[in-house]
């Protein structure tokens, strides 16, 4: 029960808000559409669910969404321990981050849409963009930190090169690549709600910018509510695999 | 005999060729598949032509003011962000019950897409500077207080007792020990939070329009001026380059006395 116990703050924070909002309708601080109550917003959540067009735009949102991410998993882990690694890859990447990284990736949208069109592709590009320099850095990062005394043992006791890098260098440096990979998780999200927003045919972004054209505020906050809950969701969901991943650690506190 | 040392600048391009080799290799590539044509310069224009049109486009006074707003309303939602977390960060660590309270709800806020309350705080606050403004404070706000309250919790508890023990009064404990404690961990937030709120002013701005980089950049996209386009992408560069390093430099100055100033990146 100690997650009841722990969630109870958003409890009272969803009380103050049926109040406030109650209130402010009663008293005319605000007109009735501009701040629905959570019960109205429940109930758009359920009309947005019933009519099937949830299901659709979720699992657009979902798919280009985890697309970019692996990509930029798979991508970014690889550049990362290849900087490492090898010193041309170093001479080659590290200049380009240094010159990218301070760059807002949302500014790429526009250009991607040029590029990639308005359907997925462009979509799945901006959240790879976006996530794939904190992957590379930590990556980098975590490989070059490892051990001396680890390569050095492993190497003694006759550990093959490409085991090596599995074995040494890719597990030493696992935690501080999930811990990147947690930041990119949560950037990912911004960059496919952002260019969802802008210019799309479909998606959670889309829907929550149709309904507010519409005027459909209530249902318009549940998606919002709805994209924030799949966004948390999935961290949760990320911070159990993280400590599952690393059970062979030191639990720390 | 020892051999010729070889001309200053000829020494130093090794160097040189490390730090920019594969960035002046990007360019010129860049430039000759637009020279050669062998992309639709539509969707990749050359880089001289972008140069060339930034003198136009600066020269005419038309693009420094969008740079400026994007800046000033960038910058303002960061400050207030930064007030705002650092005072909720530092009350989280100070009093139960109010971590109790902020807690949860920080943790619901931390991995969610706060752009997507931008149709909200549009449907609130208008079109205008007070949503792009509120926007990007938002999206970084819950950075800030996620590392004020871990930097100030994590306080050595050995300083805070050694201090009490010489006698140090209250307030004094609090700006001259614990402030300057905390101010590492808190700079560091600081710094994670900074391209958050940047990436987020720009969508603001792209989604709302009117005056700013961000719906610079969307209204030459629908107008088909890609050169343009390209020219705010790098415009933008540009500011989160310079308030980067702002920031490097401003953490070396707070901290010259900490022993991890030097943060890399």
């Amino acid at each position: 029960m100690t997650t009841v116990r722990f969630y109870t703050p958003l409890a009272i924070v969803i009380l103050i808000w049926q109040i406030f909002a109650m209130g402010s309708v009663a008293v005319g601080f605000m007109p009735e559409d501009m701040l629905p109550t959570p019960a109205q917003v429940a109930e758009g959540m359920l009309h947005l669910a019933q009519g099937g067009d949830l299901a659709y735009h979720v699992s657009v949102s979902v798919y280009r969404q985890m697309a970019g991410f692996l990509l930029a998993a798979v991508v970014g882990v690889s550049i990362g321990i290849g900087m490492a690694h090898f010193e041309w890859v170093k001479t080659t990447i590290e200049p380009l981050v240094r010159i990218t990284y301070p760059l807002p990736k949302s500014a790429l949208i526009p250009m991607l849409i040029l590029v990639f069109g308005i359907g997925h592709n462009s979509k799945i590009f901006a959240v790879f963009l976006g996530c794939l320099l904190p992957v590379v850095l930590s990556a980098y990062n975590g490989t070059r930190g490892v051990e001396s005394q680890l390569v050095w043992s492993a190497r003694s006791l006759g550990t093959g090169s490409i085991r090596m890098l599995w074995k040494i260098y890719f597990s030493a440096a696992l935690p501080e690549i999930l811990s990147g990979l947690r930041i990119a998780l949560a950037i990912s999200y911004t960059l496919l709600i952002s260019s969802e927003l802008l210019i799309s045919r479909a998606g959670v972004g889309y829907l929550i910018q149709t309904l507010g054209e519409a005027g459909e505020y209530p249902r318009m906050f549940a998606a919002v509510f709805i994209i924030s809950l799949i966004g948390f969701a999935t961290d949760r969901l990320y911070i159990n695999l993280m400590n599952w991943l690393l059970r062979w650690r030191e639990q720390e506190a | 005999m020892t051999a010729r040392e070889p001309p200053g600048w000829l020494a130093a391009l090794p160097g040189f060729g490390k730090r920019f080799g594969s960035i002046i290799v990007l360019f010129v590539v860049w430039e000759a598949i637009a020279q050669f044509n062998l992309v639709d310069p539509f969707l990749l224009p050359a880089l001289s032509d972008i140069v060339r049109i930034s003198v136009t486009e600066f020269g005419s006074g038309d693009l420094g003011p969008l740079v400026f707003y994007t800046l000033y309303r960038t910058v303002v939602g960061f400050l207030i962000a930064a007030v705002v977390g650092v005072a909720i960060g530092t009350a989280m660590a100070a009093s139960g019950k109010i971590r109790w309270f902020c807690e949860p709800i920080v943790s619901f806020m931390f991995p969610i897409p706060q752009i997507a309350f931008l149709p909200i705080f549009v449907l609130w606050f208008g079109f205008f500077d007070a949503t792009k403004i509120i926007m990007a404070a938002v999206a970084c706000v819950v950075t800030i207080i996620s590392a004020t309250y871990l930097g100030t919790r994590g306080i050595d508890k050995y300083l805070l007792w050694s201090a009490r023990a010489l006698g140090t009064k209250p307030h004094k404990l609090f700006w001259n020990v614990i402030i300057p404690a905390a101010l590492p961990p808190i700079i560091t937030g600081l710094q994670i939070a900074f391209p958050i709120c940047l990436i987020v002013s720009i969508v603001a701005e792209m989604a709302t329009g009117g005056q700013g980089l961000g719906g610079y950049m969307m209204y030459h996209q629908n107008l088909g001026s890609s050169d343009k386009m390209y020219l705010g992408i790098i415009c933008a560069g540009v500011i989160g380059y310079t308030l980067i390093e702002g920031f490097s430099w401003l953490r070396r100055r707070l901290l010259s006395w900490h022993t991890e100033s030097v943060m890399t990146v």
